[in-house]
């Protein structure tokens, strides 16, 4: 059960969210911190499964966050990839820049 | 007592790092901020019971994803400040779909209550008596087995499409040939010459088939004497 109470532990996770999409939409240029940004709304998502499953006595919300998880780091290494190799094809890194799939 | 103000220390510092991140001017420090918004959202995991997951956040997100942003960062050589310029321009609308978006999510979490009849569709409950990690591994070993077994497919892909997507081979470097050193033989290094006395050193004709074997032994008569 948990300590507080499940409002608050959602309403950290709906701050988290929203300062993921804020942070969006404030660095529009910069790759890199775009995929940070998805890195916290993740963490907001697990945060709120990892609640709820705290809150209802339920694992599943646990098993779920560990998958969650799985696919964040597989997506973090496949952007951070891209962006690699974006980078040394174009020498830049800005999200206007990238407007073409051929290399 | 102590638990809501640990959570409330945890929480505050999480907010506060998140925010660092998004507005950080350097993207060195904003991963620092990320990787201290790790270790608080673990901190809010162990505060709700989810030992495992709250160490598997620590050395899955602090140990490989925050660490390979760093390298990230660090390797790139652009110009971080001038990327930012327009920070300013698009602060208004990223603040007004931010505050919109949370006051929807807390209007929703405000009215929002638990079914009286949700216990009864509880799929796993939280077995008494034995530790968080061994409760999770019950279930994720025997139910969710073959969701368990596509998460390492789905690893396995992203780490081969991640070396594939980065690996160059680049023309022009020396590497080390292991195969051909070892397959070296003493014929293709090493002559024998029996240098008479007197006639100084004559160059031996070479195990290719020479290009003009006899302006080679002309060569080899004339470099003696010179040398």
């Amino acid at each position: 059960m948990l300590a507080v109470g499940l409002g608050h532990y959602l309403a950290v996770a709906a701050i988290l969210f929203s300062l993921g999409v804020f942070g969006i939409f404030l660095n529009r240029k910069n790759v890199i911190v775009i995929l940070m940004s998805i890195e916290l709304l993740l963490l907001a998502v697990n945060i709120n499964l990892v609640a709820f499953s705290a809150h209802l006595g339920d694992l599943t919300g646990q098993i779920f966050v560990m998958f969650i998880l799985t696919v964040a780091a597989a997506e973090a290494a496949i952007g951070l990839a891209i962006v690699v190799v974006y980078f040394r094809n174009r020498g830049s890194i800005a999200v206007e820049d990238i407007s073409m799939m051929k290399g | 007592m102590i638990a809501t103000l640990a959570f409330y220390a945890f929480a505050s510092v999480l907010v506060a790092s998140a925010a660092m991140v998004v507005t950080s001017r350097n993207p060195v420090h904003a991963v620092l901020f990320l990787i201290l918004a790790f270790f608080n959202a673990a901190g809010l995991f162990l505060l709700a019971g989810a030992e495992f997951l709250a160490m598997i956040l620590v050395i899955v997100y602090v140990g490989a994803v925050a660490v390979l942003f760093l390298f990230v960062v660090m390797m790139l050589d652009v110009n971080f400040s001038e990327m930012r310029s327009g920070f300013v321009r698009y602060l208004p609308i990223g603040g007004a779909v931010g505050l919109v978006l949370l006051a929807e999510l807390l209007m929703v979490g405000a009215v929002w209550s638990v079914s009286p009849s949700a216990p009864r569709l509880i799929a796993v409950p939280v077995p008494g008596g034995v530790t968080n990690t061994e409760a999770l591994g019950r279930v994720l070993y025997t139910d969710y087995i073959y969701l368990f077994q596509a998460a390492g497919i789905v690893l396995l892909v992203a780490m081969i499409g991640a070396i594939v997507l980065t690996l160059r081979d680049r023309p022009g470097t020396k590497r080390q040939d292991i195969a051909r050193q070892i397959d070296r033989s003493r014929r293709e290094t090493l002559d024998m010459v029996n240098v008479e006395v007197g006639q100084g050193m004559v160059v031996p004709p070479k195990h290719e088939p020479a290009k003009q074997p006899e302006h080679a032994n002309g060569n080899g008569h004339h470099g003696g004497g010179h040398h």
